[in-house]
């Protein structure tokens, strides 16, 4: 499995064929039984801030406000005060939450924490960022918007973005490229290119004619 | 009989607590005023409040307080910190777990004031043996309770924190503590009423000044309302430090955590 720099790749899979792994892989938090993960030719040893990985629930720390989350990373780069600050406020307010600066975790919406990761992922400026199912609890209607968030975001960076969810129609969406992946053993069965233009939406008639063959080729 | 005014609106709650108060001292000064039995078997209301002002005119109440304070917040300090680190390298290390860890629970359940009579021992009729058994009240539980809150970290805020660039020390003081501080917070609880309690037993034996001693010194003068004052007073210290300083941090983490009031 090979990943383009700057390309937006999303893997689809049953539960259980270690997507959620690939990830863990990437991220450098797990380490390979068998081969080699290798990041720009080199491997990968350990969690680097290069890579970072948002989880399905987010996982932000309830003991910090938004912003100290989205300011976490910064702290571990020694980010001077002053710049962290203006950093944060510049996040949020990309993810439409910088009135939320000051509160706490469980005050805000499932969708809501998810920007907050996702802020605070952006904030440490990874060259790779791996998304965990991070939109698999939402309902449909916070899912569609941060669709669009989230292809906004990205259309303006050249991060490299490793998705992975379950659901087939999200990932034509999102992805240039799709890799979908067997159950037991964990293999990749097929590869589909994405060359819609953006932004995308569930409903597209392109979406769902894509949509079809990776269903498909999931079903085979 | 339910506390209902008569429009059916519940009567607020410092108005309970007021009529509650009033009612007793009011039983209180009355049943002193039957003079039924002798003042150093029943203390009066009167007599409990001179105690209590004689013993601020002569400054022999504050001195006991600030003693008292004084012993309690050094021996808390020093378990406080030594329960976190114990918590710490129990949750750190298994065979520590293992070895330390049981002798830690088994001691837990050894009342504190036990080890008054090995302090003595040890340290003779001195403020270094009530230190030893306030120490040893306080330690225990911190370290239980530390070690619980820092093994059940959630997985999830590890891998976050440690991808985002935190290692070592900082994934300590920037994660794990601060995640354990709800469980920890029970057991600094727990651990400071244990050594308020043995606090006040060991001084019942030998601590100038103290609330213990002068409690032990109204028993020996007879004087029933010198005891009870001193009791008032330590009962007062208790629900002060308890509404102050712990409702205080409880409610910042209920706000942080968004748990709800049980």
């Amino acid at each position: 499995m090979r990943i383009r720099s700057g390309e937006f790749v999303c893997l689809v899979g049953p539960s259980g064929c270690g997507k959620t792994t690939v990830l863990h892989l990437l991220a450098g938090l797990a380490e390979p039984s068998v081969g080699e993960v290798l990041a720009d030719g080199s491997p990968i040893l350990g969690p680097d801030p290069g890579r970072v990985l948002i989880f399905q629930e987010g996982a932000l720390f309830p003991w910090l406000t938004v912003r100290a989350n989205v300011e976490f990373g910064l702290r571990f780069k020694g980010v001077p005060k002053a710049e962290r600050t203006v950093k944060v406020l510049e996040l949020l307010e990309k993810v439409h939450l910088a009135d939320f600066a000051h509160s706490w975790v469980h005050e805000l919406s499932g969708g809501m924490k998810q920007k907050v990761a996702l802020a605070r992922a952006l904030a440490v400026d990874p060259a790779v960022l791996l998304m965990d199912e991070p939109f698999g609890a939402l309902d449909a209607l916070t899912r569609d918007m941060l669709h669009d968030e989230l292809q906004e975001i990205w259309g303006q960076s050249s991060k490299t973005v490793v998705f992975v969810t379950h659901n087939v129609r999200e990932a034509t969406v999102l992805g240039d490229r799709i890799i979908v992946m067997s159950r037991s053993p964990g293999r990749v069965l097929a590869e589909f290119e994405v060359d819609l233009p953006r932004p995308r939406h569930m409903a597209d008639d392109g979406i769902m004619t894509i949509a079809g063959q990776v269903r498909a080729a999931l079903e085979r | 009989m339910s506390l209902i005014t008569r429009n059916g609106e519940k009567m607020p709650v410092p108005r309970q607590r007021m009529i509650f108060t009033g009612v007793l001292l009011g039983a209180w000064l009355v049943a002193g005023l039957l003079e039924l039995w002798p003042s150093y078997i029943f203390p009066t209301l009167p007599g409990v409040c001179s105690a209590i002002w004689r013993g601020i005119d002569r400054g022999t109440l504050p001195m006991a307080i600030l003693g008292s304070m004084r012993r309690l917040a050094v021996g808390y300090s020093i378990a406080l910190a030594a329960g976190i680190i114990t918590g710490l390298l129990m949750a750190g290390m298994s065979w520590f777990k293992n070895t330390f860890g049981l002798l830690v629970l088994g001691l837990q359940t050894l009342p504190s004031i036990c080890w008054l009579p090995l302090a003595i021992l040890w340290f003779g009729l001195s403020e270094k043996a009530i230190l030893f058994v306030v120490v040893m009240g306080a330690f225990l539980s911190i370290a239980l309770a530390a070690e619980d809150g820092i093994r059940n970290t959630p997985k999830v805020y590890l891998q976050a924190a440690r991808n985002l660039g935190a290692s070592g020390f900082g994934l300590y003081r920037s994660v794990i503590l601060p995640s354990a501080m709800p469980t920890l917070l029970t057991g600094m609880k727990l651990g400071w009423s244990f050594a308020w309690r043995s606090l006040m037993a060991g001084e019942l034996i030998y601590a100038v000044p103290g609330l213990g001693f002068m409690l032990n010194m109204g028993r020996e003068l007879n004087d029933m309302n010198q005891v009870v004052a001193v009791i008032l007073v330590i009962m007062t210290i208790g629900l002060v430090t308890d509404k102050l300083f712990f409702s205080v941090l409880e409610r910042s983490v209920r706000s942080r955590w968004g748990t709800v009031r049980s």
